[in-house]
């Protein structure tokens, strides 16, 4: 078989072939109380959730849900950390709580390897991704990406108010992820309306989920192809051509992890870079120290990926059994919040405050253990040169409107409007 | 002064190579390494705690040498 038939038919036949999985019914509207109804989709969590997480860490660390078909959320460091670490008992089958569990039968592979995949699998799969992501790798990339900031300030010129979420955060990591994959650097709007389904879509019918992931994988299997006729120095060559166990890999493994990557990588990015100038434009004190002293901005950085971590993880819980005193079930959901662990009090000093100079952190942004985000050099290359160019061009800026800011709802959370008011009056 | 990486728990966050250039390095798959012989020069050791103090993973072990 030559690579070219892998992609040749509909591949997605493949998994037609598994079993469907479950369903549950959809429940929706105000959480009537946080330590056993939670929902993470729900405004009042957008709108700030460390409140309610810091609450429940006091009265109730484990708090549960029927929503969702069940679930539980940690929210001390220690549990957060030991749930990352025991791969054993917490299965990353699915890492998006949502009203829909996978077949069992897909672990330890998943759909969107390696995040989706179990031990031992997910390491091999891991391994692939890893060379392409070291941060001598992605420091290839930095001159091209602050090429592409100041393109994005250019276009401020003569306007006092501009959405920093909408008009300059949002596009950076589309534009990285697009170059890496080799797609066409105009597509990036369609790949943000596949992110938003599949990370804030959770609530939707499953019929239209459904659709919409179709329309994402449609659009790999194009760029597949494509790259099958024409084979390119990226990310989408190389993964057609990459081989595990001595073959090339099954067509749904180069198409998941490709949605991952696409998934993985803009969300994310987009929220640090817009939770960063979101607490920038509202604190003086901090834009003027970073402006006198940017060698500062590093650390500055990683309080930034602390204090407002983006992404919350999920698991699935492997067999019934008793866990720090609560009776979990089989294939309850895990939500695993990496941004109430990093503000856990017994694991960092001042937890709930910005301090932009703390000298210890070992924060969780990128997630304990085996699941370490693959795109954390990358990650953190583009929220430096962002900010740095930024700071460079618009020292001076501030919310326009802080009622307008709206944040993102689901397990990536950053801010999606953003207006700040650039030039001084 | 010695620094030391567990590999059984490092996950290639790279702090350490970060913080600490002249101490630590990443290999082909991001995960770090200690450079030479993990000696401390007496000028690096403020960066070889902030190597410490930052891993997530709690990895890198500081030995104090008699
Ligand atoms: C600030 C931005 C980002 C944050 C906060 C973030 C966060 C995370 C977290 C917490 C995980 C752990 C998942 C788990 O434990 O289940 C993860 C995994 C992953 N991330 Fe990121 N991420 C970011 C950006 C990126 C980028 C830019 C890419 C690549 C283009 C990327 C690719 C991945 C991949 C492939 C995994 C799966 C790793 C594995 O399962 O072994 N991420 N990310
Ligand atoms: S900071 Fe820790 S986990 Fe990260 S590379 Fe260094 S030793 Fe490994």
């Amino acid at each position: 078989m030559t690579a070219d038939d892998r992609f040749a038919e509909d591949f997605r036949q493949a998994r037609a072939d598994l079993p469907l999985g479950t369903r549950n019914e959809i429940i929706t509207g105000p959480v009537s109380d946080w330590a056993t109804d939670f929902s993470h989709l729900e405004a009042e969590w957008a709108a700030d959730p460390y409140r309610i997480q810091d609450e429940l860490r006091q009265r109730c660390p484990i708090a549960r849900t029927g929503r969702f078909g069940g679930g539980w959320l940690p929210t001390r460091y220690e549990d957060v950390a030991e749930i990352a670490y025991d791969t054993e008992r917490f299965s990353s089958r699915s890492i998006i709580m949502s009203n829909f569990r996978p077949p069992r039968e897909l672990a330890p592979v998943g759909g969107t390897p390696p995040i989706s995949s179990d031990p031992p699998f997910h390491r091999d799969a891991r391994r692939l991704l890893l060379p392409a992501f070291t941060k001598s790798a992605v420091a290839g990339r930095e001159q091209a990406t602050r090429a592409f900031c100041h393109s994005l300030i250019d276009t401020f010129e003569g306007q006092d108010v501009v959405d920093a979420a909408r008009d300059y955060a949002q596009h950076i990591p589309v534009r990285v992820i697009a170059d890496m994959l080799g797609f066409p650097p105009d597509d990036g709007p369609r790949f943000r309306e596949f992110i938003e389904n599949a990370l804030e879509g959770v609530n939707l019918p499953p019929e239209q989920r459904l659709a919409r992931m179709e329309q994402l994988f449609e659009y790999l299997q194009e760029q597949i192809r494509d790259h099958v006729d024409h084979p390119r120095e990226d990310l989408t060559t190389y993964l057609v051509n990459a081989e595990l166990y001595g073959q090339k890999l099954a067509p749904s493994h180069v198409a998941g992890t490709m949605a991952l990557l696409l998934i993985a990588g803009i969300d994310t990015t987009w929220s640090a870079i817009g939770a960063s100038l979101w607490h920038l434009a509202k604190t003086p004190a901090d834009r003027g120290r970073l402006i006198a002293d940017p060698a500062l901005l590093p650390t500055a950085m990683e309080e930034f990926l602390r204090a407002y971590a983006p992404v919350t993880m999920a698991r699935l819980v492997k067999d019934d059994m008793h866990w720090h005193g609560v009776g979990m079930k089989a294939d309850d959901w895990v939500l695993l919040s990496f941004p109430a662990a990093n503000r856990d009090p017994a694991q960092f000093e001042r937890a709930d405050e910005v301090v932009i100079d703390r000298e210890v952190n070992r924060h969780a942004a990128f997630g304990l253990g085996i699941h370490r985000c693959v795109g954390s050099h990358l990650a953190r290359m583009e929220l430096r040169v962002a900010l740095e160019v930024w700071l460079e061009r618009i020292p001076e800026f501030s919310l326009a409107d802080p009622a307008a800011v709206a944040w993102s709802t689901g397990q990536v959370r950053g801010p999606r409007a953003l207006p700040v008011r650039v030039a001084p009056r | 002064m010695r620094v030391q990486i567990d590999p059984e728990r490092c996950q290639g966050h790279g702090r350490c190579y970060d913080l600490a250039p002249e101490l630590f390095a990443e290999d082909e798959e991001g995960y770090g390494q200690v450079l030479v012989d993990g000696v401390v020069p007496p000028d690096q050791g403020h960066d070889a705690r902030r190597a410490v103090s930052n891993c997530p993973e709690r990895a890198i072990a500081l030995l104090q040498e008699a």
